[in-house]
């Protein structure tokens, strides 16, 4: 076996230096030094489970009978509505994640009193068509709608009225007509506090209020939608309406042809088109440069603006901050302890290779705690005990390692080739001994995803990587510190220092 | 030293550990946490360090309960000398916050009541999760065969070390759920997730421990191909006791200092682990390597005759 110790131990060093550089800070930052723009920058700071910084978490199941087949695209659009309503509700890091066949688990940390926040993230979702007369709104903006307001209820149909009976909330036919898109600044909608022909106002303080759309129709009155290839290339979404819609809609384009009809889900604009012609027969087509992917988006926000199944709680936990802040300062407290022993321990009964396998334990723990930051894994309390178990096991083969030392020490062989020998010799056992640690940890994690159960997840992900860092630590940091100090020490002049 | 001689000694040690255990499952039977049950689990703290008695807490959520909301009789539990851990069936967030207000009135003595921890878990989702549980256990003792099977597969009878591993293994999980029962029925302690990770870490463990001592077997069989197999055995049992009473002086280290140290949350979880991890020690030095050696005579031709030179 070749021996470059020198290379490694800067290798190793290297590796220190940046698991000390990423467990200090909270953000790292990486500058190119060509145009100083920033490369990297990432938050690395320990993220810390529910159970340990205090927060809700809530298993969500699809309120259908068993029999009833679930895909994993409708429990993805499901979350991503879900995540979309948290987000807007202003609670932040909320955590969301599928666990199939039926299962949603969110987390939202910090938060308390779970009651309000499920309710309205549980809601149906509410798809609307809004009349935005010649102003378009980027995707995302957040308007204010007249539907709902009167009294209808949630997911019903919005009662059509004729557009003329509802022209106070729009913008005049003949302003938005003659007025070409480009100049719209002329009859604006989003800057309608401004206008003379602040028609779309209907409050009494035009001046502090924001502006409130009209509400054309809901998505109750879709009856299907597809994408379809485009006559000119590219896709289009092709949509029908129920009947009873077709004939309101056919009107109404009739008199808002060129202008924006926003698709708005749960008061955010998705997309606003352009009313391109009239629309008859309840027929129509969403023409836009879409993608096949973004076009599939769309329609399967048209399609499950309520979503796409309904889901009850099954399963929440809260935890106050108390516990976790008490618990934290608890297990580092053992964590601690429980590290100076093995230290202790190891100095005491191996001697010189004990202090340079406490030495490879301190970077083992470095770079695990590096691995965690930059993943990143979220230490649940499990997943720290995982973590503190896993000290013990890394030990594990430095003991394999140096208990072969000895033996091939007393069979007579020089130092190097006794630490090359006792490696080789010991390789075997730590391969196939971590190597079932790591399927038990792989089940358990398949266990934990299932059931949205984090504790159990963060325990095997902890325990894994481990087991993954404690194999470089033992393999290639002990045996290059120990090649190095053996380079500069006589060993036949003290034989104690491997207490033999 | 000679370990695989007294084999039958050692044996009869496990079961002496395993029986008391298996008659506490059957009899006392293992109480199911919320987890496996579905339920509410409350955790709540009192400021002035004067919780209520088990008595008080009971008819306090007697007194609440409802028909629909059906609380009553809940198993109180207490939780350092300040807090206390409750667990109903089911109940919602407005009953949640009824039984703490009673309480801080009733029981506050003035100060703050705090929820430390509300945990809620419906019936179908504790059910499914005890059967996916056990088929977890299960699929880890059957990849964990297979792999010791291939890792062993240029030995002779490579079957009879999984197989061997897998006994010492269950071993383990016997001792570690008759001990829960014991600790269940005096502790009143209820099994968990918490306590179905232990016992998935416990069997990894166990087969670490196991592996190490047969590969040492695996070695010695090709060196020592003369000598008879008992004895290769025993000589690498012999060798690589240092090593595993070494590796498992420093896990149970780590282990005691969060026992010691840690969280009360997590005490059962790690008091699980520490049996687990003496066990798995034991079972693969005293119970996996015997076997082998018991398997290879075919001794159990001679356990029902009376005279043994008959087999």
């Amino acid at each position: 076996m070749t021996r470059r110790p020198y290379l490694s131990l800067v290798i190793i060093l290297l590796l220190v230096a940046l698991g000390l550089w990423i467990d200090l800070s909270k953000q790292i930052t990486v500058t190119n030094p060509f145009n100083s723009k920033p490369l990297i920058s990432r938050n690395v700071d320990t993220r810390l489970g529910l159970d340990l910084r205090g927060g809700l978490q809530v298993l969500l199941q699809a309120d259908l009978p068993s029999t009833a087949s679930i895909s994993t695209t409708d429990l993805n659009v499901a979350r991503q509505i879900l995540e979309n309503r948290a987000n807007a509700l202003g609670v932040s890091e909320v955590v969301m994640q599928i666990a199939p066949p039926n299962r949603l688990v969110a987390e939202f940390p910090g938060l308390q009193d779970p009651q309000e926040v499920v309710a309205s993230i549980q809601e149906t979702g509410l798809l609307e068509f809004v009349d935005l007369g010649n102003q378009p709104l980027a995707e995302g903006t957040v308007i204010q709608t007249d539907y709902g307001t009167e009294g209808a209820g949630p997911n019903g149909i919005v009662t059509l009225t004729p557009t003329s009976e509802v022209s106070p909330t729009t913008i005049p036919t003949e302003t938005a007509t003659s007025v070409p898109t480009e100049t719209s600044a002329t009859a604006p909608a989003t800057t309608a506090t401004e206008s003379t022909q602040a028609t779309p106002v209907p409050t009494e303080t035009p001046t502090t209020a924001p502006t409130i759309y009209h509400t054309v129709m809901t998505g109750a009155s879709l009856s299907s939608v597809n994408v379809q290839a485009g006559q000119t290339g590219g896709y289009v979404i092709a949509f029908t309406l129920k009947s009873d819609a077709a004939g309101m809609f056919s009107d109404y384009t009739a008199s808002h042809v060129n202008q924006y009809l926003a698709i708005v889900l749960d008061k955010r604009v998705i997309s606003s088109p352009v009313i391109n012609s009239q629309i008859t027969g309840g027929q129509g087509i969403i023409e836009g440069n879409f993608t096949a992917d973004s076009a599939n988006a769309l329609a399967i926000q048209l399609r499950y603006g309520s979503l796409p199944i309904p889901l009850k709680v099954v399963e929440s936990q809260s935890v106050g901050p108390t516990l976790g802040e008490e618990t934290v300062r608890r297990s580092v407290i053992a964590g601690i302890i429980g590290l100076s022993a093995v230290i202790l321990f190891m100095l005491l009964y191996y001697r010189l290779p004990g202090f340079i396998a406490d030495l490879a334990l301190m970077v083992y723990a470095l770079l695990s705690m590096m691995l965690f930051r930059l993943i990143p894994v979220v230490l649940t309390l499990p997943g720290i005990a995982g973590f503190i178990l896993s000290i013990g096991m890394a030990v594990d083969a430095n003991i394999l390692i140096f208990e072969r030392l000895k033996e091939e020490l007393r069979a007579g062989r020089t130092l190097h080739q006794a630490i090359d020998l006792g490696w080789a010799r010991a390789w075997p056992s730590i391969r196939d001994s971590n190597s079932s640690t790591l399927i038990t940890c792989l089940i358990l994690f398949i266990f934990g995803s299932t059931f949205g159960a984090s504790m159990v997840k963060g325990f095997s992900v902890t325990l894994a990587i481990g087991v993954g860092v404690s194999l470089f630590t033992a393999v290639i940091v002990t045996r290059t510190f120990l090649h190095v100090v053996l380079d500069n020490v006589k060993f036949a002049e003290h034989p104690r220092w491997f207490g033999i | 030293m000679n370990i695989t001689k007294r084999r039958y000694l050692y044996l009869a040690i496990s079961l002496l550990v395993i029986v008391p255990g298996m008659l506490a499952l059957i009899f006392w039977k293992l109480p199911l946490g919320i987890d496996f049950t579905g339920g509410s689990l409350l955790e709540v703290q009192f400021a002035s360090g004067q919780p209520p008695t088990s008595e008080q807490v009971v008819s306090l959520y007697n007194g609440l309960a409802t028909p629909s909301v059906d609380i009553s009789d809940p198993v109180v539990q207490p939780l350092g000398s300040d807090s206390l851990s409750i667990r109903s069936r089911e109940m919602d967030d407005a009953k949640k916050a009824e039984v703490v207000a009673a309480m801080q009135q009733q029981y506050g003595g003035g100060q703050d009541v705090t929820i430390l921890n509300f945990t809620q878990v419906s019936a179908a989702v504790g059910q499914e999760v005890a059967r996916a549980a056990a088929v977890a256990v299960a699929m880890a003792a059957f990849a964990i065969l297979i792999y010791i099977w291939f890792a062993f597969r240029k030995v002779s009878h490579a079957f009879r070390y999984g197989t061997a591993a897998i006994i010492a293994m269950l071993h383990d999980v016997l001792v570690v759920v008759g001990m829960e029962a014991i600790f269940d029925h005096f502790l009143n302690w209820q099994v968990d997730s918490l306590f179905l990770t232990a016992l998935l870490t416990v069997i990894g463990f166990s087969v670490h421990d196991t592996i190490v001592v047969f590969d040492r077997i695996r070695e010695n069989s090709n060196i020592y191909r003369r000598v008879e197999y008992e004895t290769v055995v025993n000589h690498s049992v012999v060798q690589t006791l240092d090593r595993s009473i070494n590796t498992q002086l420093t896990v149970m280290i780590t282990l005691l200092a969060l026992a010691l140290f840690g969280g009360i949350n997590i005490r059962h979880f790690v008091v699980i682990l520490l049996v687990g991890v003496f066990s798995g020690t034991y079972s693969s030095i005293f119970n996996a390597s015997p076997i082998l050696v018991v398997w290879e005579n075919k001794e159990w031709r001679r356990w029902f005759h009376r005279n043994p030179e008959a087999a």
